[in-house]
């Protein structure tokens, strides 16, 4: 092994991966009387790498996105990184029912709906003259 | 000279990366020069290009489109992608209400110059989750090519 071979290796072994970008999507919120409709615009995120999570009252949205570029490309122009992480989190109130969330991911936009317990939905309620 | 010595095909990802960084310096305000046709952050959709010895590539993060609404041209080496993305949120009423309206709505188009050397007759452009990738192949004349020493 040459000497200029042996420097390339530990050089490798030396390069640490860089951490992931992360990017909070833009989201619209739309709430109606059975509940609340969000979108999220996550772009380059494939349906396998999705995680939507309900814990303890927070729905947390999160993925890996990639561009798949390939070996051998040389970048010119970059408005985003090959690989980022796609993070955001929203804090769900009580009358909406985390464990009713429907999700579906369609052209790198995901839609959650987000379904009203059925004691939250709305009442009218009669005013009583006397 | 060096640096490109040690320089590997793995690294490609952080050069990307490196990249992004120093435009966002440059968008900020400092830095190198870019583009006339540059527009900076937050623009829809937002793009990354790469180079390749056969090809030039663009990926354009477009999500939400129906592929045949999208509109890629090339005339005189600028390449065009337009098109529109319909707004999803309903007008508010008494029984709706938007509590956020981040996602862009609207028309959009983006123009990037390509290199003299792309050849218009065989650019390819993909849709896949939200990404659109065009691929701009380079005139076979134009590639790198080794000469045989007589």
């Amino acid at each position: 092994m040459s000497e200029k071979q042996e420097l390339i290796i530990s050089k490798r072994e030396e390069a640490k991966p860089v951490p992931a970008t992360v990017v909070r999507p833009p989201v619209d919120v739309v709430e109606d009387e059975s509940g609340l409709t969000l979108s999220a615009d996550l772009p380059g995120l494939a349906k396998d790498r999705l995680q939507v999570r309900v814990d303890s009252g927070t729905l947390m949205v999160e993925g890996e996105a990639s561009l798949d570029i390939p070996t051998g490309t040389e970048p010119v122009y970059a408005e985003v990184p090959p690989l980022f992480v796609y993070r955001r989190s929203f804090t769900l109130s009580r009358e909406l029912d985390g464990t009713k969330v429907d999700a579906s991911l369609k052209d790198g936009v995901l839609t959650l709906r987000i379904p009203k317990t059925e004691a939250a939905k709305p009442r009218r309620i009669d005013v009583k003259v006397g | 000279m060096y640096e490109s010595l040690l320089r590997f095909p793995g690294d490609i990802l952080g050069e990307f990366e490196r990249l992004q960084r120093e435009m966002e310096q440059v968008f900020g305000g400092v830095g190198r020069p870019v583009s006339i046709r540059a527009l900076g952050r937050g623009a829809f959709p937002a793009i990354t290009i790469g180079n390749r010895p056969d090809a030039i590539e663009v990926w354009a993060l477009a999500p939400g489109i129906d592929p045949s609404k999208l509109e890629v041209s090339i005339d005189r080496g600028l390449l065009t992608i337009a098109g529109e993305r319909s707004a999803d949120v309903p007008a508010e009423t008494d029984k709706v209400n938007v509590y956020a309206k981040e996602r862009f709505a609207g028309v959009f188009k983006r123009v990037i110059s390509l290199p003299e050397d792309a050849d218009p007759a065989r650019v390819a452009a993909q849709y896949r989750d939200g990404v659109l990738r065009i691929t701009a192949n380079r005139r076979e004349e134009a590639k790198p090519r080794r000469i045989e020493v007589q």
